[in-house]
C-alpha cells in the first residue's frame, strides 16, 4: 500500500487533501506498487543512552529514486541513514525500535553483514583506505569477501571507476595510493568502491559537504545518472542540492519526520509552516 | 588608552615574553642533547672496545676455558636468536591480539581489566618475570631450558606490544572502520585487514622495540635459560645467550674475557640493529602509512 503515513506532530490543521500519495498516483508508472518501495520504516525510533534521537519515523522510500533528507543540524538525519544499514550496532548504548523493511524484508533481525552488502554507504569526508592503492580500494569489498580472481577484478575496477566518472583520470595510476588523489577524486573513488559490491540502495551522508563546487557538480551528476540502477538516499544541508538531485524530500526536525513529499512540492508549496520556514532559510 | 597597548602589552612586557620564549626553546634543546648523548657514548665505547676484539672466531667458535686464548660466542649468538624467536612466538601474537581487544572492544569490563593488567605488567621488574617462569616451567620440568627463557622474554614483550598496538589502532579514524563495515565486510576482517593494516607500521615499531628490549634482558634468563658453554642441542636444554655471556665475562677477573664481553656487547647492539633492518624491510609498506 502506498498511502503516505508521514506524521505531522507539529501540525494542528487537517491534512491537505492533495497529500503525497495523491501526487504519487499521478506518476505514470504506478503498476507494481509493492515492488517500487525500496525502504519502508515503521515506527522507527533510535535511542542513544536512553535519549531519543529519532522518534517514530514512518517513511516509504521509492525504488530507483533519489530521496533527500534535510533538516537542521542534530535533527537525526545521519541517525536515520545509519539505521538503514544497521550501523548503530557498532554504537554501544544505542537502541533501535520499530521495523525497517528493505524490498519487503524486515532487516532489523538480519545479519548486518548481509544487509550492508545490499545497502552501500558514502560518507561525508572521503575515506579511502590509506593502506591500499586506487585499484585495491575499488575491490576492497569484494576481496575481503573472498573474490580474488585477477582478471575479474580488473574488469570490475574499470567498470566501476568508469561508472563513477573517475576512470580517465586514474587509469594510468591504479597502483598509486588512494590518498594521493584530490578530495573530489577520493570521494568518487569511494563511490566506485561502494557500487563495486553491487548494492541496490546507496546511502549518502552529506557526500559533497567537504568538496569544492566543481567536484560537487560531478557527484551530483553521478547521483542523477545512478537512478536507473540504484535507490539513493542522500542527506544534505544544501537546499539547492536537494532541489537539484532529489525526487522526494523528507524534512526532519528534532528527531521527527515533519514532512515528506515530492521535492518540487516541498520547495514550492510545503504543507507545513515549519518546512517552509526551513527551506526558505528562516532557521536551521 | 589605546587599543594596541591593551592587546600587545607594553614593550617591557614584550621583551619579557620573548625572553621566556627563548628560555623555553633553550631548555628543550638542552633536553634533546641530553637524550642523544648517552646513545652516542654507548655507541662510541662499545664500538671502540668491542670492534678491536672482534674477529671471525668470535662468530664461529665456542667459548674457550679460562687461560686459553681466543674462542668466541657463536653459541650465545645463536642462543639469543632462538630465545628472541621463542619470545616473539609468544609475545607478538598475544600482544597484538590483546592490543586489538583493548582498542576495538573497549568499553567492556574485560577490556578495561586487560588494559589495567598490561599497564601493571609493564611495571613489573624483569627479574620477577624470570622467577615466574622459573616457577611455572623450570620447576615442573626439573631443569633450566631455553623454553623457560623464551617464555619469560615473551611475557616481557607482551605489555609493550599491547600498549603500542592499542595506541596505534586508536589513531585509525573511526570512519575507516565504518567504510569497511558498510561494504559488507565482517567485523574481524575489518579489524585485521583495514584497521590493523592501516596501523601496521606503528605496530611494527612497537614489536621492534619489544624485541630490542628482550634481546638485552639478562635478569629473566638467569634462572630460566641459565646459560651454556657448549652448543645447545634442543630448546628443552639450558641455552647460552649474549646478555648472560656478557654478564659472566664482564664480572670475571680475566682481561681476555673483558675484551670478549665488549665484543659481545657490540654484537648484541648489532644484532638488534640487523633484526630491525630485516623486519623493516620484510614488512615495508607499499605506501607510507598515513596514520
Ligand atoms: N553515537 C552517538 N552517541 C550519542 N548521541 C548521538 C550519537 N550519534 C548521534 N547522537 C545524537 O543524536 C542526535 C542526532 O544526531 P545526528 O548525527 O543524526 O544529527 P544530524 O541530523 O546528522 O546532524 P548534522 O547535520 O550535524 O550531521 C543528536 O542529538 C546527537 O547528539
Ligand atoms: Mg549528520
Amino acid at each position: 500500500m502506498l498511502h503516505e503515513t508521514s506524521s505531522n506532530p507539529l501540525s494542528d490543521q487537517q491534512e491537505n487533501p492533495e497529500d503525497v500519495s495523491s501526487i504519487d498516483i499521478q506518476d505514470s508508472e504506478e503498476h507494481e506498487k509493492e515492488s517500487k518501495i525500496a525502504v519502508q520504516t515503521e515506527c522507527l525510533s533510535v535511542f542513544f543512552n536512553e535519549r531519543p534521537a529519532l522518534k517514530d519515523i514512518n517513511l516509504k522510500i521509492r525504488k530507483n529514486r533519489v530521496t533527500a533528507i534535510i533538516g537542521p543540524s542534530g535533527c537525526g538525519k545521519s541517525t536515520f541513514l545509519r539505521s538503514l544499514n544497521l550501523m548503530h550496532e557498532m554504537t554501544p548504548k544505542s537502541k533501535v525500535l520499530g521495523s525497517i523493511k528493505i524490498h519487503g524484508n524486515d532487516i532489523t533481525e538480519s545479519n548486518a553483514v548481509d544487509v550492508r552488502k545490499n545497502v552501500g554507504m558514502v560518507f561525508q569526508k572521503p575515506n579511502p583506505f590509506p593502506s591500499m592503492s586506487i585499484f585495491e580500494n575499488v575491490v576492497a569489498g569484494l576481496r575481503l569477501n573472498g573474490n580474488n580472481k585477477k582478471s575479474e577484478l580488473e574488469e570490475i575496477v574499470e567498470r566501476n571507476l568508469t561508472h563513477a566518472g573517475l576512470w580517465d583520470e586514474v587509469k594510468d595510476r591504479l597502483k598509486s595510493p588512494a590518498v594521493s588523489l584530490s578530495g573530489g577524486q577520493q570521494q568518487r573513488l569511494c563511490i566506485a568502491r561502494t557500487i563495486a559490491v553491487n548494492p541496490e540502495i546507496i546511502l549518502m551522508d552529506e557526500p559533497t559537504s567537504a568538496l569544492d563546487p566543481i567536484s560537487t557538480a560531478k557527484i551530483e551528476e553521478l547521483i542523477y545518472n545512478f537512478k536507473d540502477e540504484y535507490s539513493i538516499i542522500i542527506v544534505t544541508h544544501n537546499m539547492q542540492q536537494a532541489a537539484r538531485v532529489s525526487d522526494f524530500t523528507a524534512f526532519l526536525y528534532l528527531g521527527k519526520l515533519i514532512e515528506f513529499s515530492k521535492t518540487r512540492r516541498m520547495f514550492t508549496n510545503p504543507r507545513e509552516r515549519l518546512t517552509e520556514e526551513y527551506v526558505t532559510g528562516k532557521f536551521g | 588608552m589605546t587599543g594596541i597597548e591593551t592587546i600587545s602589552g607594553t614593550p617591557r612586557n614584550l621583551a619579557r615574553r620573548k625572553f621566556v620564549d627563548k628560555l623555553m626553546i633553550s631548555l628543550c634543546v638542552i633536553a634533546g642533547i641530553i637524550t642523544i648523548l648517552p646513545l652516542l657514548y654507548i655507541f662510541f665505547f662499545t664500538t671502540k672496545s668491542g670492534l678491536s676484539s672482534l674477529n671471525l672466531d668470535f662468530f664461529t667458535q665456542l667459548p674457550k676455558p679460562v687461560g686459553e686464548e681466543g674462542g668466541g660466542m657463536a653459541n650465545a649468538i645463536v642462543g639469543s636468536l632462538i630465545l628472541i624467536g621463542l619470545g616473539s612466538i609468544i609475545g607478538i601474537p598475544v600482544g597484538i591480539l590483546a592490543g586489538i581487544y583493548v582498542s576495538e572492544y573497549s568499553g567492556s569490563l574485560t577490556a578495561t581489566l586487560v588494559k589495567f593488567t598490561t599497564d601493571v605488567l609493564s611495571g613489573i621488574p624483569s627479574i620477577i618475570i624470570g622467577i615466574f617462569a622459573y616457577g611455572i616451567i623450570v620447576l615442573p620440568m626439573q631443569r633450566f631450558s631455553a623454553l623457560a627463557g623464551g617464555f619469560a622474554l615473551g611475557i616481557l614483550m607482551i605489555p609493550t606490544i599491547t600498549k603500542i598496538t592499542e595506541e596505534m589502532l586508536r589513531l585509525v579514524p573511526q570512519t575507516l572502520r565504518e567504510a569497511s563495515l558498510a561494504l559488507g565486510v565482517s567485523r574481524w576482517k575489518t579489524t585485521l585487514f583495514v584497521v590493523v593494516k592501516t596501523a601496521s607500521s606503528g605496530i611494527i615499531t612497537g614489536i621492534l622495540l619489544a624485541i630490542a628490549r628482550a634481546a638485552g634482558e639478562t635478569a629473566p634468563l638467569l634462572f630460566t635459560s641459565f646459560g651454556n658453554s657448549f652448543w645447545q642441542s634442543s630448546i628443552d636444554q639450558p641455552m647460552a645467550a649474549l646478555p648472560l655471556q656478557i654478564f659472566a665475562y664482564a664480572i670475571s677477573p680475566y682481561e681476555d674475557w673483558h675484551r670478549q664481553a665488549w665484543a659481545g656487547a657490540f654484537v648484541l647492539i648489532l644484532l638488534v640493529f640487523v633484526v630491525n633492518l630485516i623486519v623493516r624491510y620484510v614488512t615495508r609498506n607499499k605506501f607510507e602509512s598515513s596514520v
